[in-house]
């Protein structure tokens, strides 16, 4: 099962290190990662997707829950976050296809972030499987290559970690 | 303004340190200068060890005997990873050590510069936390902070790394306040809601059973736990690192479980409908079958850390906090219960294993049993035992009656070696505590540089050698489960032992005949000073010898 990690960290050299460490040596899998200042700049938050049974998120929690400079730790359901991912897809183009991958475009909700005489650069920004879609609808025109971030999330609504 | 080795040194002091384990060399020299000071003064003394994993071990020694951090210190590179074995070790078996390391200049970080290693990236997976100090402003605070750390919860190894450029810095001293960490909030005093939920589920048990574990004695619940189990007549077995909570020979004491256990607590431990396990992470030694636990009984989990619930088994009541105040709770809880007839038929049980007779060995050899069991006789009531890994510790551990003393051994990662250095970081903490360390050959030619250190302190310390020419151990599981037998386990060419404690100028004794067993414990217990008694055991002898 996936579930949502969403740490709150100490803003301090190596506590990226340690997290990630724990999880390989602890066999925990982690799918997606992303780090980020929160406008405490002495606090960073990390967001995890994790795909394991329960009983492991349990421990992982619990590991987590044990690092010193962690401050706090946070399993989240899927229906109580709102979470986005943004990617970037570089995509070959020719005069017959960049209408379609415009229209595309417009569909999903992405945008055209940097275009050349035979690319488009799309981005999108939505939750991962939103991405994975677009990701499907781009394949057949030929990625070059692309990026994604992991997915940021918060609680859904006015609670706070 | 003041130096970051004199912020450490001074950050020792308030801590009361006046005893580190150490070992020096270029990138810790800053601090060694101003400890130079110290020593002059007499407000700390610094022991040199001969190798710096044995400064662990004695950290670990002196701090099992004390409850206070050990701490050790070591230079860049080979110092720190020569402390790595003792720093894991530590850390298996939740043993408060400050280990302080000296690093390269910042400059020079991460440029593969003479005597660089990654200290702190290195030893992440067996440290409850470290530092890398970039700014020496920062090391009141970090001193402050490691020993709390180090000491509170679940104790641990806590490792400062601190690179020579920043031990000569100076700085503006400006006190770092009472320590407030805001990740690290340990949880000691259990849920009240927990404690009345435990008192329910023990009240109407047939055949309740208290697991101890090391935890119990971390604590220092060793009393607690014998009143409760007294009060409601609850039978208690032990984990190695729990063997002491109660005397060897009281009447709810069932012996130790797991795989080397005795049999009467794997018994009872196979047939509780109730199992209040108390400090102790039901590791794979201890507790082979947790899931065919978990389908006949019921299980109580106190443990003050929460991660250690659950892990292994699951748990019917999960507690998390510290043993003696949940105890201490528990013992105010009204338990009705009525397990006399199972606390009966178990102590009939040990009272039968009691019985066995020994077999007589008369080829220069002496039985491990009656060996250990005539040191158990003769010890003193609070005397400790240090076992090091093998078969001497088994059989240390189920054959030395203790009584209030203590049995010390490294219990989570097996290290073998650990004997000596422990049992002289206790005798440091408390020289006139009696103290014997048991040796395996093996085990003790790891560690035996330390018998300078021993005879340059003359630190009154008896070492029980238990000499089979062999790792035993592995000799053993070879023999049982290995279709090629015994192999590379045999240890020829070993010194004669008690020349080498001669060299040393340690006095010594060869006991290889039973008549004289009584005799040869005699003289080295009486002793004024360390003495190595040698002891020839049976190649084949087993952990389950009689
Ligand atoms: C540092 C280390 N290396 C290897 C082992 C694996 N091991 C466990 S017991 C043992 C044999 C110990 O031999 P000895 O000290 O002579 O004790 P005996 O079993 O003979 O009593 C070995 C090699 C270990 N526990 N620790
Ligand atoms: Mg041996």
């Amino acid at each position: 099962m996936k579930q949502v990690i969403s740490v709150l960290v100490e803003n301090q050299y190596g506590v990226l290190n340690k997290i990630t460490g724990l999880f390989s040596r602890r066999g925990f899998n982690i799918e997606t990662l992303s780090v980020g200042e929160t406008d405490d700049k002495s606090v960073s938050r990390i967001t995890m997707i994790v795909d394991s049974g329960n009983s492991v998120m349990e421990q992982v929690e619990k590991q987590l829950n044990k690092m010193v400079q962690v401050i706090k730790v946070r399993r989240l359901d899927q229906g109580e976050l709102v979470g986005k991912e943004l990617a970037l897809f570089k995509v070959g183009i020719t005069s017959k296809t960049r209408g379609e991958i415009k229209d595309l475009v417009e569909i999903m909700g992405a945008r055209i972030a940097d275009i050349s005489a035979s690319t488009v650069t799309v981005e999108i920004s939505a939750a991962p499987e939103q991405v994975d879609l677009m990701l499907d609808m781009l394949r057949p025109y030929g990625i070059k290559e692309m990026a994604r971030t992991g997915m940021a999330a918060l609680q859904k609504g006015s609670k706070a970690l | 303004m003041i130096t970051g080795a004199r912020a450490m040194v001074d950050g020792l002091l308030e801590q009361d340190v006046d005893i580190l384990f150490g070992y020096p060399g270029a990138t810790i020299c800053p601090f060694y200068d101003e400890l130079a000071i110290e020593e002059k003064k007499g407000t700390i003394k610094h022991i040199l060890v001969r190798q710096e994993q044995n400064a662990g071990h004695m950290a670990s020694g002196y701090a099992r005997r004390t409850g206070k951090p050990g701490v050790c210190v070591v230079t860049s590179g080979p110092g720190a990873t020569n402390l790595i074995t003792g720093i894991a070790t530590a850390y298996l078996d939740s043993i408060p050590l400050v280990a302080i390391t000296g690093q390269v200049p910042t400059n020079q970080l991460g440029k593969d510069v003479f005597q660089e290693v990654d200290t702190t990236g290195m030893c992440a997976p067996f440290v409850k936390h470290s530092y890398l100090v970039k700014d020496a402003a920062d090391i009141p605070r970090i001193m402050r902070e490691a020993f709390y750390i180090a000491s509170t919860g679940r104790p641990g190894p806590v490792l400062i790394d601190v690179p020579s450029d920043i031990q000569n810095t100076e700085f503006e001293y400006v006190d770092p306040g009472e320590v407030n960490i805001r990740g690290y909030k340990p949880s000691i005093t259990g849920n009240d809601k927990q404690i009345r939920k435990i008192a329910r589920e023990i009240s109407g048990a047939e055949r309740p059973l208290i697991i101890a574990g090391g935890g119990v004695i971390l604590s220092g619940a060793e009393d607690l736990l014998a009143e409760f189990a007294k009060k409601n007549n609850i039978p208690v077995v032990t984990t190695m690192m729990g063997l002491g909570v109660l005397p060897t020979l009281d009447p709810l004491n069932l012996g130790m479980i797991g795989q080397f256990g005795n049999s009467p607590a794997n018994y009872a431990l196979n047939h509780t409908d109730t199992l209040i396990i108390v400090g102790a992470r039901v590791a794979d030694r201890a507790v082979m079958n947790p899931e065919g636990l978990m389908s006949h009984c019921k299980t109580i989990h106190i443990d003050i850390d929460s991660a250690e619930i659950g892990k292994n088994m699951e748990a019917t009541v999960p507690i998390v906090g510290d043993v003696k105040i949940i105890l201490k709770k528990l013992l105010r809880e009204d338990i009705d219960i009525d397990a006399d007839e199972w606390t009966r038929e178990v102590q009939e049980k040990v009272a039968q294993s009691r019985l066995r007779p020994m077999k007589r060995r008369s080829n220069g050899t002496v039985g491990p049993k009656k060996l250990m069991l005539e040191v158990g006789k003769q010890l003193d009531d609070d005397a400790y035992v240090v076992a090091d890994v093998g078969q001497n510790q088994i059989w240390a551990a189920k054959y030395i009656n203790l009584n209030k003393g203590k049995f010390i051994t490294s219990g989570g990662l097996g290290t073998m070696g650990y004997a000596l250095p422990a049992g002289m970081g206790i005798k440091f903490a408390d020289p006139d505590l009696q103290t014997i360390v048991v040796c395996g050959d093996g085990s003790f030619q790891m560690t035996m540089n330390e018998l300078s250190t021993l005879a340059e302190h003359n630190l009154n310390l008896k070492i029980l050698l238990v000499n089979n020419g062999r790792l035993g151990m592995v000799n053993e599981l070879q023999r049982k489960n290995f279709s090629q037998g015994p192999y590379a386990v045999f240890l020829p060419h070993t010194p004669d032992f008690c020349k080498l404690a001669d060299a040393y100028g340690i006095a010594h004794r060869m006991l290889d005949d039973e008549s004289e067993l009584e005799d040869a414990v005699r003289e080295m217990l009486n002793y004024d000073g360390p003495f190595l008694l040698e002891c020839r055991v049976g190649a084949d002898e087993s952990t389950m010898a009689q």
